[in-house]
């Protein structure tokens, strides 16, 4: 570890702190239904999209409603992918010729976009059309992250109101979050990103001549475009395959701090939104310092990790002091890879710019454990921000009660409802995840995919199910999961455990917005000041550590205890 | 009832009946209620059977399934005893209570609307319908529950209050309810039944302290739900953990299994909520306080504002003289001595107290036998005064206007001083009493509403917790005010009719707070049905003890602070003993985890930070820990947590500290002990 690694660490969370009361209030007044700069130009369009759909903007949705529009919408947009995923060969923009995919691949690439997730059982540049990529993946990758900040507004209504069944209306949501947050932010990171050399055409790939005189194939297309929505949105599905790692898709040491600013921006801000529309503002700042917090634990932890580097390597004559540098770019160095890696996984993004599966064990553990937590260090769009409410509300209860008064978060009292749908939104994600890896550990089909055994793996298979069910997609490597058995489960995974928890989280916001408001005394637990973000944080890592602390200790501690053994795998 | 002694869990009385219905709550039809220690149970049932394998096919393994089995069970005995501990003192009580309930006969008036036909025929209380009209005469027990429609007796209420001075029941009025079981000592009443038999007070409090009615609470349910998704949770990692570690190359046995997941699932809270709720109502009870509902008594804890009647909560309820104000020319001690006399055949509250202030402050005697020649002119309402002609001394006290025109003056023609004495009174709140002699003016006695001693404090410590105080008067604003300032409440309402208070209540919730009143009249009852938590008094009317959902036997009003308290301490010790069963699962893990693999990853003994003796000791230490830690905590579950009024936040600091970090590190020594003892004593 280095000086220089920290301030670049802290350069760049600098720069994201700074963005979010900005771009926080500005959602704010977008989901409260004011006038923003940018209504003048986009109000019409905004309007002109209602009346095609015959949406009335002035007509809510109560829980039951707002879900069964999530529902219907994402179920639309399976459809439609996975339909253009099977028949690309017969729709244009194809320069290069790509077959349809296989019905196993398109499921699991559409649940996969349509979740937010953007695990990529293909390789992009290879199988891909444009078309699929521009109308298909890049069209999820908005409205996907789109809905997960719907879902998160709607339960943030939950606490602004009381004593009505209106969340809000989703179709509107929907269309503000795409208008007003995504597509601008968009267009401006993806003419940065041009301005930094990243590619924008349509073209086909082309072959060059290297300087020893040997033929290379190069893919081009869309790349800065898709690239800005896939941070912003926190999507992580990149271009190519070997995702941010690619010189095009993330050439130079800037374009990997625009990446990781663009990644956060959105999920950290909507936290802010949350208090400012709750009014509150302390509130948005106590839980974004949990996110901060957390983000560089889990950084410094891999950055320690990896710094530290592997005993083995070392004892065979390799330099200790860069650390363990396999599977990382030289142009970001061992700090940019921690912070990338840890935002990239404490924030379901799933884009990488370093191989986690070449990480140390416990530089591997870090983000494996980050996902497992569920997403909250600030989480994807959206299922971020209501992931990290549901971990408050359960903290809330339990903390609640130490104090003599019966569990209330910001005026609601949290009860036997919420605590019904808490406590199934928090089981998905360990029955999920440790019910596939452990069905695909014991069978044949699950273990042919492997490509090293031992506890690696393991943590290969561990991964993919976490990384899937919490609608992360970043890939470990090394297993083999295009196979039907992975790309099936691995799918269902991700349908699972974006909807199964997205649901009850409705159900929660439509029984909280139903009560009454209680007032605060000094008698109540205050959840505005640095002790709740301390328990906020514990009751996230214990509960997390709890669920997870066997599989991983049969995956990477036991493979950190092995290399310090001397043997690897 | 009003025993406040600590009855010892250890005590036989306690101790072993206790242990006879544990046995008895092992029946799972009664133990699925609670899902956690159902769940143990289950298990411990799995882990029998393969002791009996084992021990059937005399497999190595036999001594090592067997005493999990058995610790296994020792656990779900754990928890069955300490709910059954935590009835068994209130059963005590109920037995006492039904005792003195058997037998009762009824004598029911035959003829009901005649009012001078006293006849009547003796029938069991039992068979009382609900309208009866029943005579009640001297050493008869009240066989049921009514209102007295004729008559004054003096009534012993011990049987339900505890108290054995005897009170007043008088028809009309606040003092008309009646109670079953208790006795008239003197005199007759007739009482129309207005409750059902089997249904009566008195039926109502041994149905609460027995428990037999006990339904969760609302948080009860909602934690219960919490740590059911907990368990569910646990299962699942120790299931799935079965494939992990097959891949791994370890074949864990079911024993195993059953004992990592009986101690990660969250057992000590499990087996302890039901007798934390039913301790927190008996601790009430033992308070004299008897709640209708444990709803009720959750709801206390979260009360935000309290509404408390003036008169006997916070001031003494009578005016009572604080200083003597003289003219000029006159000497205080004259004034004193004067105002003195004029009171001693004055028995009233105000007179006693003027006569004691004279006493005390100027050290003035009481002559013991008045002179001859002595008149005392008593109180009536159209002189509104009072006085005494003693040895040619005409002394005269009352309202200012009556005793300026007994001595020929008016309020412009008196005395600056004096009218400045009086003004001065009447802003502070208190009462100006005139004293003249013959045609003077003396001065003026300040009396005043005093407040009760201590009473300021109490409303410091509940603002502490975060509770407004609001005091309920029907004097004026001048005077609520004065005595507010003075007792410290946060807001008052003055000249409060029934509608007000109705409406304060109304007003108060619809913004978000919960209300506490306590009330005795008839015309508190709809304030008492509004209110959340509504404290009755026992000895006000039927109506008022209805409409509340608690009844103080003791009829004291600022028992509300207390009550607000035990609710507190309830939910208080469900979350510190939630937060220290979660922080548990730490140590356990670093305790098996390791023992588990140690045969295929040996390495991961470094995970065995508390050097356990072998994997096998160190299962069946946390297994042992895991239930003993039942049993070493059953007191502080019937005790309750501690409750200081210092602020949400420092309380949650405190027991964070104690309850979450302790948790996290207490196993970690319980279970090395353990372990030490085990291999010490050759268990394994």
């Amino acid at each position: 570890m280095s000086l220089s690694g920290w301030l670049q660490i802290g350069f760049v969370l600098i720069v994201v702190l700074l963005l979010v009361k900005p771009l926080g209030l500005y959602m704010a007044r977008v989901f409260t239904g004011e006038r923003t700069f940018l209504s003048p130009v986009l109000g019409p369009v905004e309007r002109g999209f209602y009346a095609l759909a015959g949406v009335r903007t002035d007509k809510e949705q109560g829980w039951l409603g707002y879900t069964m529009g999530v529902l219907a919408f994402s179920l639309a947009g399976f459809v439609v992918l996975y339909s253009m995923l099977r028949l690309q060969n017969f729709l244009p923009l194809n320069p290069q010729g790509f077959a349809g995919l296989s019905p196993d691949l398109a499921f699991n690439t559409a649940a996969s976009f349509v979740t937010n997730t953007n695990w990529q059982s293909y390789g992009g540049e290879t199988t891909m059309s444009h078309l699929s990529q521009m109308l298909g993946l890049t069209v999820q990758n908005f409205v996907s992250a789109a809905t997960g900040i719907a879902v998160a507004i709607a339960l943030t209504r939950a606490f602004v109101r009381s004593g009505v069944n209106e969340l809000g209306n989703f179709w509107v949501d929907l269309t503000r979050a795409t208008l007003y947050v995504l597509l601008p932010l968009a267009i401006v990171v993806a003419l940065a990103f041009v301005a930094m050399g990243l590619p924008q055409n349509l073209d086909a790939n082309f072959v060059a001549t290297t300087i020893e005189g040997v033929q290379q194939t190069i893919a081009t297309g869309p790349v800065a475009s898709q690239e800005a929505i896939k941070q912003l949105g926190t999507n992580g599905g990149g271009f190519f395959n070997v995702n941010a790692a690619h010189p095009f898709e993330n050439p130079t040491a800037f374009s990997n701090y625009l990446n990781i600013i663009a990644m956060l921006a959105i999920s950290a801000a909507l936290v802010y939104t949350f208090g400012q529309m709750v009014g509150n503002r302390r509130q948005g700042w106590a839980l974004i310092s949990v996110t901060v917090i957390m983000l560089v634990i889990g950084t410094g932890a891999i950055y320690w990790a990896e710094s530290f580097g592997n005993p083995l390597l070392t004892a065979v004559g390799v330099d200790p002091s860069m650390g363990n540098f396999e599977g990382k770019e030289v142009r970001f160095g061992q700090a940019m890879s921690a912070l990338y890696s840890a935002v990239t996984t404490g924030l379901s993004n799933g884009g990488v710019n370093a191989m986690h599966g070449s990480l140390t064990p416990l530089g591997g553990l870090v983000p494996m454990f980050l996902m497992q937590l569920g997403e909250v260090l600030p989480g994807g769009v959206g299922s971020g921000l209501y992931a990290l409410l549901v971990f408050a509300i359960l903290a809330v209860f339990v903390a609640g009660l130490m104090v003599g008064r019966t569990p209330e978060f910001l005026g609601k009292k949290v009860e036997a409802r919420e605590m019904k749908f808490a406590m199934l939104a928090v089981l998905i994600l360990p029955l999920v995840i440790l019910g596939f890896t452990a069905i695909s550990v014991v069978a044949d089909f699950g273990t042919s995919s492997i490509l090293t055994p031992g506890p690696h793996g393991l943590s290969e298979i561990l991964y993919a199910y976490t990384s899937a069910a919490a609608n992360n997609g970043s890939a470990f490597g090394g297993l083999t999961a295009n196979t039907p058995w992975y790309n099936t489960t691995l799918g269902i995974a991700m349908l699972l455990g974006r909807f199964a928890y997205l649901v009850p989280v409705l159900a929660i916001a439509g029984s909280l917005v139903a009560k009454p408001r209680a007032a605060a005394s000094s008698g109540t637990f205050p959840t505005d000041k640095p002790l709740f973000v301390g328990l906020l944080i514990g009751v996230i890592i214990i509960l997390g550590g709890l669920q997870f602390f066997p599989a991983l200790a049969l995956g990477p501690i036991v493979e950190h205890f092995v290399m310090l053994a001397g043997q690897s795998f | 009832m009003s025993t406040q002694a600590k009855i010892s869990i250890l005590s036989p009385a306690i101790f072993l009946p206790a242990l006879r219905d544990a046995v008895i709550k092992l029946d799972p039809r009664q133990l699925i209620r609670n899902p956690v220690i159902f769940v143990t149970e289950v298990v411990a049932v799995l882990v029998t059977v393969i002791f009996v394998q084992d021990a059937f096919s005399a497999a190595a393994e036999m001594r090592f399934s067997g005493q999990i089995a058995l610790w296994l069970w020792f656990t779900v005995l754990f928890a069955t005893f300490a709910e059954a501990v935590a009835e068994g003192r209130g059963k005590a009580q109920a037995e006492s209570l039904k005792r003195g309930k058997s037998d009762l006969v009824a004598k029911k008036l035959r003829f009901p609307s005649d009012a001078n036909n006293r006849a009547f025929e003796s029938i069991p209380a039992t068979s009382l319908k609900i309208g009866d009209i029943i005579l009640v005469e001297v050493n008869d027990l009240m066989p049921g529950d009514g209102e007295v429609i004729e008559g004054v007796a003096s009534v012993n209420e011990s049987a339900i209050t505890g108290e054995s001075a005897p009170v007043i029941r008088e028809a009309g009025g606040d003092r008309s309810a009646v109670t079953g079981g208790t006795q008239v000592i003197s005199d007759w009443l007739k009482v129309r039944i207005t409750t059902k038999p089997g249904e009566t007070f008195v039926d109502r409090m041994i149905a609460l302290i027995e428990g037999a009615k006990r339904q969760k609470t609302p948080n009860e349910i909602a934690l219960s739900i919490l740590l059911s998704g907990l368990t569910l949770v646990f299962l699942i990692a120790v299931v799935t953990l079965y494939g992990l570690a097959a891949y791994s190359g370890t074949d864990l046995s079911v024993a195993v299994l059953a004992a990592l997941l009986v101690t990660l699932i969250p057992t000590t809270i499990g087996g302890l909520l039901s007798a934390i709720g039913i301790a927190g109502m008996d601790r009430l009870i033992r308070f004299n306080v008897i709640a209708t509902s444990g709803r009720a008594v959750e709801a206390a804890g979260d009360v935000d504002t309290l509404l408390l009647d003036k008169t006997g909560t916070i001031t003494f309820g009578n005016r009572m003289a604080s200083e003597f104000l003289p003219v000029a020319g006159v000497t205080e001690k004259y004034l004193a001595e004067a105002v003195l006399l004029a009171s001693l055949s004055d028995e009233t509250a105000e007179g006693r107290s003027i006569v004691a202030l004279a006493k005390s402050d100027f050290s003035l005697s009481v002559p013991k036998i008045l002179p001859n020649g002595t008149t005392s002119i008593a109180f009536s309402a159209q002189t509104r005064i009072s006085g005494i002609d003693i040895e040619g001394r005409r002394i005269r006290k009352g309202a200012v206007d009556a005793v300026l025109k007994f001595v020929g003056l008016d309020k412009t023609t008196a005395a600056a001083d004096f009218n400045k004495a009086v003004d001065a009174i009447a802003r502070s709140g208190g009462t100006p009493l005139a004293v003249a002699e013959a045609d003077r003016l003396l001065g003026v006695v300040h009396l005043k509403d005093v407040v009760k001693p201590g009473i300021k404090e109490r409303f410091a410590a509940l603002r502490a917790m975060g509770i407004r105080t609001v005091m309920v008067t029907g004097d004026n604003p001048v005077t609520a005010a004065a005595i507010a300032s003075e007792a410290g409440v946060d807001d008052f309402i003055a000249e409060a009719t029934p509608e007000q208070k109705l409406d304060y209540i109304r007003k108060e919730q619809v913004g978000g707070r919960l209300i506490a009143m306590c009330g005795d009249g008839t015309n508190d009852a709809p304030a008492l049905a509004q209110a959340d938590v509504g404290v009755a008094m026992q000895s006000g009317t039927q109506a008022a003890r209805e409409a509340g959902n608690m009844v103080d036997l003791d009829s004291s009003p600022t028992k509300l602070i207390e009550i607000v308290e035990i609710g507190k301490q309830i939910l208080m010790t469900r979350g510190s003993l939630t937060t220290f069963s979660i922080a548990n699962d730490v140590a356990k893990y670093f305790a098996i985890i390791p023992a588990l693999f140690l045969v295929t990853y040996p390495e991961l003994g470094a995970l065995n930070i508390m050097g356990l003796a072998s994997p096998q000791s160190a299962i069946l230490s946390a297994v042992i820990f895991n239930a003993l830690i039942i049993v070493a905590l059953i007191p502080l579950a019937l005790r309750g947590v501690k409750y200081r009024p210092v602020g949400a936040a420092a309380l949650l600091s405190r027991n964070l500290l104690v309850y979450g970090l302790g948790g996290l590190i207490a196993p970690f020594i319980g279970i090395k002990l353990v372990d030490m003892a085990v291999t010490a004593l050759g268990l394994i």
